[in-house]
């Protein structure tokens, strides 16, 4: 055997000890000096910013806070000149903005909902609490039948007709109803758009496209104006119901083609060990095939789901007045009219409407760290 | 470790003895399939009895993988008949459904499904498909992931685990539904060298135990370790069968002799 040049030989004969890694150049400087003050570019563009937030921020806190109007009652308190936000005026008519015309002696009722909703979502929100089946159970199906019992007024109940419904009650009516039918059903238009069975998956494809191809405020005017022209004589069917039904079908559309990504991301190989295992075509897509796709699909779902629930303020135009559409409603309230007070209404509905899409946000960017279980490589 | 081998060769005494002579596993006759105009399985006939170990060889596309996914319709035949358990497949869902219970498939990919820990993917056919108790499935399922030994990764994802030991998990998910016949696809061929030997240690002690086993593989050792007969496949059809020496030191079809050149150094 030739000998090797011993410049080449090599044999490890102690190991190298393992070390922890150096320390990161330290301290709030070397924060700066490596975010900030990088390269000159990057300091002109700090400056800039700077300089910019700067120009933005005093006037904006000047506006809603030193110069804001806390209390009153009515436009003469808000009209000064430099008089910032016209608070007085949304406290003045908080009550409309949540409960819209429903009366006041009723909303009770609305509160109580709501607390019933409360106390069914946050158990079922926070994983590590037991019973998440008698929760869904309740949610799904004991909290709607209370719900609309309370809301509508029956058994005895004063009834309270949906026209009188207003304000962020008739958003999240229109939101939550939205968000429960479009999913499942959105589950099943995906499921039926990849079948095999050519009548399921054309149904599915005409329902998705019909849906998708028309704007959601056309699909609220037909509901209000066309709907009833097709329907017999005397009969009437309620203005927030048809719109309930036009949102929800709508948004399950976008749903369906949401989870159907997720379904074309699974490799063909977990459909096959699910079927050679024996799973049914139903046990398997529940157990082993959508728990995969829904997870990688959350974001998608979150932003149909912020979508929709912004979307309910388009119900202004059939009639109805939700959230923005009583704020707006409330401007023109002689009693109210200032220049202070349409910036105001605008931004206290823009800031409702944020608390509840930023948490939806925030919900589903927790999820997804919860349910990553690392698979990937 | 020590425990199972020996389980192995208490519980199967003069294991390569246990070939039935009289009981059918599986029976292919005459069967054909064709992906659009392509011809992939040609005139395929092929009588497996209860207990034997074959392995399945071949170049890539020979259409051995579509031979045993056949035999679990995870690819429908056009042609010809196919009898597994005395069950013959056809579009029934019920009698496909039947076959599956009764044959487990370990794939090239292993396919464990990574939102489920290992246990639960040794549980959830058990659980769904044979209707048991969470409690008996998960012993059941402790008692594999032992046997293949793994048992203390059982709360673990697959994500978490190695190559080899997915595979293992996989043998063990089968394992559980309790079948009278494996199916392996090429079980090895996506795993680091290092690993193989862990997986092939696995099938072999279930060979011993007299698993009808039909197995689609490129490790020759393997083959004459367990296989009571070799199956060589070319272009959709069987070139030669033979038991395993006269297969490797005496090939008879020219095919046959040139795959085991190319292969044999």
């Amino acid at each position: 055997m030739e000998t090797l040049p011993t410049s080449i030989r090599y044999v490890r004969t102690e190991e190298s000890p393992t070390m922890a890694p150096p320390v990161a150049t330290g301290g709030v400087t070397g924060w700066l000096k490596v975010n900030l003050f990088a390269t000159p570019r990057d300091t002109v563009l700090t400056i800039l910013t700077l300089l910019l937030l700067l120009w933005m921020v005093p006037p904006i806190i000047d506006w809603a806070f030193i110069s804001a109007v806390w209390t009153g009652d009515g436009r003469e308190d808000c009209i000064g000149p430099g008089t910032g936000a016209c608070w007085a005026f949304v406290e003045a008519k908080f009550g409309q903005f949540i409960y819209g015309r429903y009366p006041i002696e009723e909303r009770w009722r609305v509160d109580l909902s709501g607390l019933l909703l409360i106390l069914g979502l946050v158990p079922i929100a926070i994983p590590s609490v037991p019973y998440k089946r008698e929760n869904a159970l309740y949610l799904l199906v004991v909290f709607p039948v209370l719900a609309f019992i309370l809301l509508t007024g029956q058994f005895g109940l004063e009834p309270v007709e949906t026209p009188l419904w207003g304000g962020l009650l008739v958003t999240l009516v229109v939101a939550i109803v939205g968000i429960v039918v479009s999913f499942p059903l959105g589950i099943l238009l995906a499921l039926g758009r990849r079948s095999e069975m050519p009548i399921v998956r054309m149904f599915s494809v005409i329902f998705i496209e019909f849906w998708r191809g028309v704007p959601l405020i056309t699909v609220l005017f037909m509901s209000s104006v066309m709907l009833p022209l097709f329907l017999p004589d005397g009969v009437t069917f309620d203005k927030l119901l048809r719109a309930l039904i036009g949102v929800a079908l709508f948004s399950s559309a976008y749903m369906a083609e949401v989870i159907r990504g997720g379904l074309q991301a699974i490799p063909k190989g977990q459909y096959e060990a699910a079927n050679a295992m024996a799973l049914t075509f139903w046990q398997g897509t529940r157990l082993v095939i959508m728990p995969q796709a829904l997870k990688l699909v959350i974001p998608g779902i979150v932003n149909t789901f912020i979508g929709l629930f912004k979307d309910t303020s388009l119900v202004l135009i059939i009639g109805l007045f939700d959230l923005l559409g009583i704020v707006q409603q409330n401007m023109n309230d002689p009693n109210w009219i200032s220049p202070a007070t349409p910036a105001t209404g605008f931004v206290f509905a823009a800031f409702v409407f944020f608390i509840f899409c930023f948490g939806m946000s925030r919900y589903s960017a927790y999820m997804e760290r919860r349910l990553d279980t690392g698979h990937k490589r | 470790m020590a425990d199972s081998n020996a389980a192995a060769t208490q519980g199967a005494g003069p294991s390569k003895m246990t070939v039935s002579e009289t009981d059918v596993a599986i029976e292919l006759i005459g069967m054909n399939k064709w992906y659009g105009e392509f011809h992939v399985l040609r005139d395929i006939n092929l009588k497996v009895m209860r207990g034997e170990r074959i392995v399945i060889a071949g170049p890539s596309g020979s259409g051995k993988s579509t031979m045993i996914r056949c035999i679990n319709r995870l690819e429908e035949h056009q042609k010809g008949k196919i009898i597994v358990d005395g069950i013959e497949l056809t579009n029934d869902l019920k009698k496909i459904d039947e076959v599956r219970r009764e044959v487990g498939m370990v794939f090239q990919h292993f396919n464990l499904f990574p939102h489920l820990t290992i246990l639960e993917n040794c549980t959830l056919a058990p659980i769904w498909v044979r209707k048991m108790s969470k409690k008996k499935a998960e012993e059941i399922a402790m008692h594999y992931l032992e046997r293949v030994k793994i048992p203390e990764q059982a709360h673990k994802y697959p994500g978490q685990l190695s190559g080899g030991q997915q595979q293992r998990v996989a043998i063990a998910r089968s394992l559980c539904m309790n079948p009278r016949i494996m199916l392996f696809d090429e079980p090895t061929s996506a795993l680091d060298p290092e690993m193989i030997k862990e997986v092939l240690d696995t099938m072999v002690g279930l060979a011993e135990e007299g698993m009808t086993m039909l197995c689609v593989t490129h490790e020759m050792g393997f083959a004459r370790q367990v296989a009571n007969r070799v199956i060589f496949m070319d272009q959709g059809q069987i070139v030669e069968q033979n038991e395993p020496t006269e297969f490797f030191d005496n090939p008879q079809h020219e095919r046959t002799k040139l795959f085991l050149s190319q292969i044999l150094h």
